[in-house]
């Protein structure tokens, strides 16, 4: 940072709060022309946030950002584009009937007035000149994942953006397209532009940028020379040390095979591989953390397990605690899973979604797991009021009443009343992905003292969480998962923060190192 | 014959086309107006009202300026229209009502609005038939090219119409080219394709909307302008209009959101909405069965573009929902 002599963009202790929660403090960093800088740090440390200001979708409380040595005011995302900043999200906004020369001039003034074939001509000279390998009059609706994602390039690009900044750009591509869009980078900076790129995969660090800041929880730890580092320090100055949480942990009692899956493999709806060859074992009476960068299977493997994603191959089998008798779960449905006498519950990530709906009341939310129950017409609706109540007691679910829609309760009740239902289903697995996300440190401890309270019943808990110290505290097992596949498998009660941060960031190394 | 078939198809067809024109506009948008029925409707007796108010004002109605006498219902009939189209663009973009209820909630008040005052206007005149007849206003607005007779069954065919007519087909043409090939159209075809992304583009998108409900319900209304004054040779009588408000919304799925489609789509509607006229010996009873025919077309249409899957006859991809910023 000593030499600023042509510093494109240039960030000095710049702070950012929602509400409370701080997203960035103190942030000071700066991209020189004809660099490559990555700015690293696990979910939810600020990284886009901290982009976000640059591009002008958020406006930072405190700090100053200089472009080429003048102080900036990035109001809007058009004063960025008028400062020549370009952004390239993570999700993709393009129209899908459109080309993608349609895409590229849209809302784009040019000088000539309207022009497709014109257009696209300059597109192409733009893909000469740096490598793309796209065709300007494909529709987005027959592209893959990357040819999008140059589409997006192109559109900056086209409209003069010389400070690129790319939002986790390798998370939708398969590692020869990764080494691709390295490529093309590698020439933008040749060609003089400032290029940051934000990132948690640590061997993209180091085979592509030339300096690298690093943020933690909002908080700027420091910026190295990639020359001059390594896995092991960047993972340091990633995950920090450990923190004490005081989580109650107890020994497993007699832990048994409860659900054990073998080589499973699914792909998501765009035909990605999102899991592969995953293999493991959960037992009874202990709870299996599952760590690893959002996104990376963890929400595939356990609707695969709840029945709800079609595998490639692979089987699950479940052993019943009483017989012992082993059922095959592959290519169930959630019902016959039911009808099975396999009792499964499963808390998932997308709470008001997938697991309560949010217009219909305590009570009607409880009878969407026993609405079958019964041989009548009519429903009974005393029993799931009454299970309501009993939720309402004894998770301290703050609600006007138990007709109140979930909706309107705040993050942290509607999920104590999900919790609440599916441990009343009294399961023998339970899979909570994100059970305490969004939630304050007292119903988080709520919700861990559940699961434990099951554990110890003797449920096989399959624990999903982003938080290390808590993954370390809770868990008697971790199991790591990185780009849908199984990394490793350690022991809560001896591992370390920076083994599991390298694991979980060890992608399909090698494949993109050269 | 088949000349005098055609033409007939073409005058049946011409108020179809004003109204899918209308409509796709609107429908590029990404406003689904079911309330199309209902601004056809205010059109026409905008229209009549207009006509109405000046030919009592003269002495004589045979003495009128023919330039007055089509300038004054054209305005009128904009104007009902107009307010038709802003009351449907508050309601569902700034209000962000539900676009299916509010279309029909318009038809029904489009078609209550006309009966009122197509009453009315039967009482003033103390009329003994429940109609009103504004022949001069027709004759002027029926004026057609002089020559036409000059080219037998060639000129039947092509020449033989009033200038709304060929005002309809010139602005399904127009339409096509500005929704293709100009910058304002491929806007409008992001607003109602990815309201979000073209909002991201810089686009007005609320501006968009509004504009193009608007214009299309204007261009609408000159549909329901067209039947009184030429088809039913201004004679108005309520409800009189039938149901050809629906086939427009049909012709534009039939032609697949393309207003050029949309030139020989209501021609081909004009045709067989009439076809059972031609048919000797027809019962009353297989008449109606004959007037079914364009809905069966549509619905043909209707499964053969589901089944192709191709995406580019598909409707816009936010047809019916409206666009909220902060929504995610």
């Amino acid at each position: 940072m000593e030499e600023q002599k042509n510093a494109a963009i240039e960030l000095r202790n710049i702070t950012k709060t929602f509400g409370k929660v701080v997203a960035n403090k103190n942030v000071s960093l700066c991209v020189n022309r004809g660099e490559i800088l990555s700015i690293l740090g696990e979910n939810g440390s600020g990284k886009t946030t901290l982009m976000n200001m640059i591009s002008g979708i958020y406006f930072p409380d405190e700090g100053q950002i200089f472009i080429d040595g003048k102080e900036a005011i990035i109001a809007s995302p058009k004063d960025a584009f008028d400062y020549k900043i370009g952004m390239i999200h993570q999700h993709f906004k393009l129209v899908d009937v459109f080309s993608a020369t349609e895409n590229i001039v849209l809302g784009f003034e040019e000088e000539g007035g309207y022009n497709i074939r014109r257009s696209a001509e300059r597109i192409l000279a733009i893909s000469e000149q740096y490598g793309f390998h796209l065709d300007p009059m494909k529709k987005v609706y027959e592209m893959s994942v990357s040819e999008k994602q140059m589409v997006e390039i192109i559109k900056v690009l086209y409209r003069g953006a010389d400070i690129l900044i790319l939002d986790e750009p390798t998370a939708v591509l398969t590692p020869q397209e990764t080494r691709n869009l390295f490529d093309i980078l590698r020439r933008m900076r040749e060609d003089g532009k400032a290029i940051v790129i934000i990132t948690h995969k640590l061997h993209e660090v180091l085979s592509l940028s030339d300096r690298v800041s690093v943020l933690r929880k909002g908080e700027y730890i420091g910026t190295v020379e990639t020359a001059k580092t390594n896995e092991a320090e960047l993972t340091e100055m990633m995950v920090g040390k450990k923190v004490s949480l005081n989580i109650e942990r107890s020994e497993p009692e007699n832990p048994k095979e409860r659900l054990v899956v073998r080589n499973v493999n699914c792909r998501d709806r765009n035909g990605v591989q999102i899991l592969k060859d995953v293999s493991f074992t959960a037992r009874s009476g202990e709870i299996l953390g599952i760590a690893g960068i959002a996104g990376s299977g963890q929400r595939e493997l356990l609707e695969a397990i709840a029945g709800l994603q079609a595998l490639q191959s692979g089987e699950i089998f479940y052993y019943d605690p009483e017989t012992g008798e082993e059922s095959n779960l592959r290519d169930k449905t959630p019902l016959q899973i039911r009808d099975m006498g396999v009792r499964l519950s499963f808390v998932p990530e997308d709470r008001l979604g997938m697991g309560l709906v949010g217009n219909m009341d305590i009570t009607d939310n409880m009878m969407l797991r026993s609405y079958r129950s019964g041989k009548s017409v009519f429903v009974k609706r005393k029993p799931p009021r009454d299970l309501a109540q009993h939720i309402i007691e004894q998770l301290d679910v703050v609600t006007p009443s138990v007709n109140t829609p979930v909706r309107r309760l705040s993050g942290g009740n509607v999920q104590k009343v999900l919790v609440g239902r599916e441990i009343a289903a009294s399961p023998t697995v339970l899979m909570a992905a994100y059970p305490v996300r969004g939630l304050d440190i007292n119903s988080s401890y709520l919700i861990y003292n559940l699961l434990n309270r099951q554990k110890k019943a003797g449920v096989a808990v399959i624990f999903v969480g982003e938080d290390l110290d808590v993954l370390l505290e809770l868990c008697d097992r971790i199991m790591v998962i990185g780009s849908g596949k199984i990394t490793g498998m350690v022991d809560g009660r001896t591992a370390t923060k920076e083994q599991i941060g390298l694991l979980m960031t060890k992608t399909d190394g090698g494949e993109t190192h050269e | 014959m088949i000349a005098s078939f055609i033409q007939r198809a073409v005058v049946q067809g011409i108020p179809l086309l004003f109204g899918s024109t209308g409509e796709i506009i609107t429908e590029k948008s990404g406003n689904l107006n079911l309330g199309i029925p209902g601004i056809m409707y205010v059109g026409g007796i905008s229209g009549v009202i207009g006509a109405f108010m000046y030919e009592r004002s003269l002495a004589d109605p045979s003495a009128m300026n023919p330039f007055l006498a089509v300038i004054i219902p054209l305005l009128t009939c904009v104007l009902g229209s107009l307010c038709m189209g802003l009351i449907y663009s508050l309601l569902t973009v700034t209000l962000r009502a539900n676009q299916n209820v509010t279309g029909l909630a318009l038809t029904t008040f489009g078609t209550g609005f006309g009966n009122f005052f197509g009453g009315s206007l039967i009482k003033l005149v103390k009329s003994d038939m429940p109609s009103i007849s504004l022949t001069a206003t027709s004759n002027c607005f029926r004026t057609t090219l002089p020559f036409a007779n000059k080219f037998g069954p060639v000129g039947q065919v092509l020449f033989s119409y009033s200038f709304l007519a060929y005002v309809a087909i010139v602005l399904a043409l127009i339409t096509s080219y500005v929704l293709g090939r100009t910058r304002v159209g491929l806007h409008l075809r992001a607003v109602g394709e990815n309201p979000a992304t073209a909002d991201a583009a810089g686009i007005n998108v609320n501006r968009y909307k509004y504009v193009a409900t608007c214009l299309g319900s204007v261009i609408a209304g000159l549909g329901g302008l067209y039947y009184v004054m030429d088809y039913a040779n201004g004679v108005w009588s309520n409800d009189g209009f039938g149901d050809r408000g629906w086939l427009a919304i049909a012709l534009v799925i039939f032609a697949i959101w393309r207003p050029n489609l949309s030139i020989l789509g209501s021609i081909l509607f004009g045709g067989l909405f009439i076809i059972y006229n031609y048919i000797p010996n027809l019962g009353m009873s297989d008449q109606e069965l004959f007037k079914m025919l364009p809905y069966v077309v549509t619905i043909i249409v209707l499964i053969i573009i589901s089944i192709r899957e191709s995406r580019e006859t598909q409707p816009p991809a936010h047809l019916g929902i409206s666009y909220f910023r902060e929504e995610r």
